[in-house]
């Protein structure tokens, strides 16, 4: 029997909120992995930057590349020196009340030996003039197999935020 | 029971090949989602072809992202569909085809392209043929290790 998208783990920010929401020992025995995230920053803003590493590595060797419309104008930036990935944006504590935003990350060829190419697509609506809708390519250049996803923002995630890993096994 | 992304087909190309193809799809599926990972020998793009269809009945429309600039473009009558760059560092593309096996519409196909830019395109091809096969052609060629997975999904 093929198995796709099979959850590997789930984590739900209690009270308090939490400063990182990890995914350790990540089975290597997948294709592909997908990280599907709706969140909210404890930060007091309406838009802020989720990120994430890879295996705990927080080296230079993060790249990314992405667009974005805010509803009122589009745009585009990228850099090739970061310590960590870019995902995508997601509301603060003073965007619209009970707002979450929606991310998706796609991981293929995880435990490969080549460098880790991610697609992710990021959107936040916020019943206002502003909210971001980000599509993003980002590179970890390492060559090491992904064990470990850690996602981090601006100060924590706040209550009610979730994170799911699946893997996709091609099984023929 | 409903199913989800179930593997149709895979490869882990040996040596280098400019082009790939899907054959031989079968129709039991109601969308198609194809995911490659890759490099190429030297810089060039990826573009999509459907049922050994040469002719010029593929259109485009890409949003592009590069450094600090956005860009929107078609084309039309074309050979091909444009589906992303393709660089010599590591590139993902995935794709979606819905409702690929209908003999009554024209094939919509949605392309999400992460490489040293980001890319999303729109493409038609105008035949209401079935889709049995999808080639992912290059101007030069996919290199060795580049991956290609075919996935089907089922709507029950």
């Amino acid at each position: 029997m093929a198995f796709t998208y099979s959850p590997l783990g789930s984590v739900t920010v209690g009270s308090g909120g939490s400063t990182t929401i990890t995914f350790n020992n990540i089975p290597q025995n997948y294709t592909d992995l997908v990280l599907k995230l709706s969140s909210r920053d404890t930060y007091a803003a309406t838009g802020l930057t989720v990120w994430a590493n890879f295996n705990g590595n927080t080296t230079s060797t993060h790249t990314y590349s992405r667009m974005f419309g805010s509803g009122s104008g589009t745009g585009a930036s990228s850099d090739a020196t970061q310590t960590r990935l870019f995902v995508g944006d997601h509301p603060g504590s003073t965007a619209t009340a009970s707002t979450f935003g929606n991310i998706e990350m796609y991981i293929p060829n995880y435990t490969s030996g080549n460098f880790k190419s991610v697609s992710n697509d990021a959107v936040q609506e916020l019943n206002n003039t502003t909210a971001y809708a980000n599509l993003s390519a980002t590179l970890w250049s390492n060559p090491t197999a992904i064990n470990r996803i850690s996602l981090t923002c601006q100060t924590a995630f706040a209550e009610f935020s979730t994170a799911t890993l699946y893997g996709i096994r091609v099984e023929l | 029971m409903p199913q989800t992304y179930t593997p149709i087909a895979t490869t882990t190309l040996a040596s280098s090949a400019s082009s790939y193809t899907f054959s031989s799809i079968p129709s039991a599926y109601t969308d198609l989602i194809v995911v490659f990972n890759g490099t190429a020998t030297s810089a060039n793009n990826v573009y999509l072809q459907f049922n050994s269809d040469t002719g010029s009945n593929y259109s485009m429309t890409y949003l592009y992202a590069s450094g600090s600039s956005v860009s929107s473009g078609k084309t039309s009558n074309t050979t091909n569909i444009y589906a992303m760059g393709l660089p010599t560092s590591n590139a993902t593309l995935t794709m979606t085809v819905i409702n690929y096996s209908n003999t009554t519409t024209y094939k919509t196909c949605l392309q999400r392209g992460a490489e040293s830019a980001v890319t999303a395109t729109v493409g038609l091809w105008r035949s209401t043929s079935a889709i049995n096969a999808v080639k992912l052609l290059t101007d030069t060629s996919f290199a060795s290790g580049c991956t290609f997975t075919l996935y089907g999904i089922k709507a029950a």
